[in-house]
């Protein structure tokens, strides 16, 4: 570690500590419909969209409803997707020709789903899959409203715990379309521009042929990069417009451009915990959650950035410099970019697989041990360390409402938490959330791992390609411990809806793309209807007044019992699986051992 | 319950797909080609009237008059059809030693060059002795495959032999890399890395004057 790196990540957290309030205040005004005064020119539009829609923006939910309409809402866009994806070839902006050979039936079902779910998990090569058309109205239209929809779940429960009394936890249409309009799209679009700016292209050419300087020919493709780019990080998508991802250098082509990607990822997930706050009327609620949130960040951030600049042991033996200085960057750069280097690559997967984003501008697959298990880790912990898109407060409070149960259990008294009684239903619901979870990523991984399909098995086969893998354990990348790893790995980020990976796996099979396809939806929609019906029973309930016996959770106090819970869930529910993979991998590497 | 939302589903669907799927890339991309239009055309370097490259994309370089940029793991080499790391851990056997081409199967090639193979082609183009440290960038794959830059000290390392295949004097090579060296943005941010194909571009240029 040095002085440049630690700076450049205690400085980012730095901008995030003081974007988080007004954010928060911008997202409190927009959900409770006073939209701020330079972004009503977009009011007319938002009126138009409810007429086109015939949704009556009058109209009060009950839980059952908001979740009906976000489960048809997610139904359509996802049918939507496979359809379009599957019907490229006909359709216009496809320079490469691409057509349904490239989009099999069982890849367009994982990325439809992928997109939908706000993972962007991507078992393809973009560059070689999918059109321009496909990529803007099939996929990137999903980066604005599954985010839109995860922002609309958490401001419902929130709504549960700051309204009493009623059945009534708002308008999903009226949430969903001003979280688009008010709050995605004016970031998006300063966002956008400065990408462009940055040198991310934003065009509808055909790729370019050049002969290099050598005279060798290298073909650039080109396309709507930079549009894509500002939304795929706000709303904590992450799937890229190339294989490559955010270390593209046209997706993120300056160390300016990364930091923005950086503070984007964060925007809204922090300014939610504020928001929060101020719903309930009481700042401290957010704080509290937010510091539970930062700690953990910053613990993982400076873990990872440690151990990637230590670097690897081998390549230390070979006498390649470790040790960073003013001219040369040190520490593990295998699948990291010069212009980055090793601080804002691991502050960037820190960031990346906190906030369920799942863009990488380095390749984890190629981390330390210690190093890749920070992201991994991350992810297990359940969208909960700022999350994605809405995905992290309605995960947080999921921790609190066990945090807050665990809190009761210890003092003998019925736990409350903002003026709400927890009751049985409630941490019954939170707890299914949760096992539901860790049953998708442990179940799948022990499945993929250990199963054995024939040798010639069209369940493990590459598209149309005669490639067989047999045993679906034989599509790792690397062998023995880190192969597990790239398991764990896969279906922790499909069901934390994170989308990134650890790259090396073939996951283009139909066994991958069906297995990590149901992971992917129960991560999201078995975890939001257990906590929408939450915020259905907490909604109704009296807010009770606070007396001597309320444990207050807007303290440190409480704000470390909140950590406690996460560390302690996710290193007794993962812990087997990690010591098995990143732990011993970690010895092996120092003792010099070679896989 | 569910037959209520079904009809502003369908439609909420159809009209965001279109506002936010077609709608706003082409709002940016009517703004971008209006006040950044060098960027969002991609950054194409024109030489002679012809594309010679992309200031962001790396490209593959040999011969020794040129500075090379890191290993890639983009296909064949800097194929920016096929972005991406090499995906191998830090324990892989691959990755460090390589692999040597399998006998039994004559019709592939297995053969693949490790780290240990990448340090001593390096040492040996760059005439390097063992005891000198390597910076790590220039025997690692970068993560896109593409990476346009390498770090001033491989810039450095590879300074003498350019400048001698070129029969230029070292400090003018040494002048065109500051040059073209980027660096941390706000002095914090980022590390500081050396556009390869600018300093190749502005080294062919003196070589024609």
């Amino acid at each position: 570690m040095n002085i440049h790196g630690l700076s450049e990540i205690l400085l980012y957290f730095m901008a995030i500590l003081l974007l988080t309030a007004p954010m928060g205040i911008l997202l409190f005004n927009v959900f409770e419909g006073r939209i701020p005064f330079g972004l009503r020119i977009l009011r007319p539009l938002e009126l138009l969209i409810y007429r086109v829609c015939r949704v009556d923006p009058r109209a009060t939910m009950r839980w059952q409803e908001y979740s009906a309409a976000l489960l048809i809402f997610s139904l359509a866009g996802a049918l939507l997707s496979y359809a379009l994806l599957r019907l490229q070839g006909w359709l216009p902006l496809n320079p490469q020709a691409f057509g349904a050979a490239e989009v099999t039936p069982d890849l367009a079902f994982n990325t439809a789903v992928s997109f939908t779910t706000n993972t962007n998990w991507q078992s393809y090569v973009p560059e070689a899959t999918v059109s321009m058309f496909s990529n803007m109205l099939a996929l990137a239209m999903h980066n604005w409203m599954s985010a839109a929809a995860g922002m609309a779940v958490a401001v419902a429960l929130s709504r549960g715990f700051s309204r009493a009394d009623t059945d009534d936890l708002g308008n999903f249409w009226v949430d969903l379309v001003r979280g688009s309009l008010y709050v995605l799209f004016p970031i998006a679009l300063l966002a956008a521009l400065a990408f462009v700016h940055s040198g991310a292209p934003q065009n509808f050419s055909a790729p370019q042929t050049i002969r290099t300087l050598e005279g060798a020919q290298q073909i650039v493709p080109q396309g709507p990069v930079a549009s894509q780019e500002a939304i795929k990080q706000l709303g904590t998508n992450g799937g890229g417009y190339f294989n490559a991802n955010s270390a593209h250098p046209y997706e993120n082509p300056t160390a300016a451009s990364d930091l923005l990607t950086k503070i984007l990822i964060f925007l809204i997930p922090a300014g939610l915990t504020y928001m929060f706050g101020k719903m309930v009327g009481n700042q401290g609620q957010g704080w509290a959650l937010f510091g539970a949130m930062g700690a953990l960040f910053i613990a993982g951030a400076l873990v990872c950035y440690g151990f990637e600049q230590a670097g690897n042991p081998h390549l230390a033996q070979l006498g390649i410099a470790m040790s960073a200085d003013e001219s040369q960057p040190g520490g593990n750069m295998e699948g990291k970019e010069t212009r980055f280097g090793i601080a804002a690559s691991a502050l960037f997967a820190s960031v990346t697989t906190a906030a369920s984003c799942g863009a990488v501008n380095s390749m984890h697959d190629s981390f330390t041990p210690i190093g890749g298990l920070v992201p991994l880790f991350n992810i297990l912990s359940g969208e909960a360390i700022f999350g994605g898109v809405g995905a992290g407060l309605y995960g947080m409070l999921m921790f609190v409402v066990l945090a807050i149960f665990i809190a009761g259990l210890m003092v003998g008294r019925t736990p409350e938490y903002v003026g709400k009684k927890i009751g049985r239903y409630e941490v019954q619901m939170a707890m299914l959330a949760l096992l539901v979870c860790a049953f998708s990523i442990l179940g799948f991984s022990a499945l993929s791992s250990t199963y054995d399909l024939p040798q010639d098995s069209a369940w493990n086969r590459v598209g149309s390609s005669a490639a067989y893998y047999g045993a679906p354990r034989n599509n790792v990348n690397n062998a023995g411990s880190h192969g597990l790893s790239e398991m764990i790995y896969a279906f922790a980020s499909a069901t934390g809806n994170n989308g990134s990976a650890f790259a090396g796996i073939t996951a283009n099979t139909p066994f991958y793309n069906l297995t990590l396809g149901v992971a992917m939806l129960a991560g999201r929609f078995l975890m939001i209807l257990p906590l929408l019906a939450m915020a259905g029973s907490l909604v109704r309930k009296k807010r009770i007044p606070e007396s001597a016996g309320t444990f207050p959770t807007d303290s440190i106090t409480f704000a470390a019992l909140l950590v406690g819970t996460i560390l302690i869930v996710g290193a007794l529910t993962f812990f087997p699986g990690l010591a098995l993979g990143p732990i011993v991998e970690h010895f092996q590497l120092h003792q010099l051992t070679l896989q | 319950m569910i037959k209520a939302q079904l009809i502003p589903a369908f439609l909420v669907t159809i009209v965001l797909t279109v506002l936010c799927g077609l709608g706003f890339p082409i709002l940016v991309g009517m703004l971008g080609q209006a006040f950044f239009p060098y960027q969002a055309n991609g950054s194409l370097i024109v030489r002679d009237g012809r594309v010679v490259g992309s200031e962001l994309i790396g490209q593959a370089f040999h011969s020794e008059q040129y500075f090379h940029g890191r290993p890639s793991a983009a296909g064949a080499g800097y194929d920016a059809l096929a972005s991406g790391g090499t995906n191998l851990g830090p324990t892989s056997r691959k990755l460090i030693l390589g692999n040597a081409d399998d006998p039994a199967t004559p019709d592939t090639d297995e053969s693949y060059n490790g780290i240990t193979d990448l340090a001593l082609e390096y040492r040996r183009e760059n005439g390097l002795d063992p005891e000198v440290p390597l910076p790590a960038d220039a025997v690692t794959h970068s993560g896109s495959g593409l990476d346009p830059h390498i770090s001033p000290r491989n810039a450095e390392l590879q300074l003498l032999r350019v400048a001698r295949a070129r029969k230029l004097a070292p400090e003018e090579v040494r002048r065109i890399v500051r040059d073209h060296t980027v660096n941390r943005f706000l002095g914090i941010f980022g590390d500081p890395g050396v556009n390869v194909l600018a300093v190749n571009l502005e080294l062919d240029r003196l070589a024609q004057r």
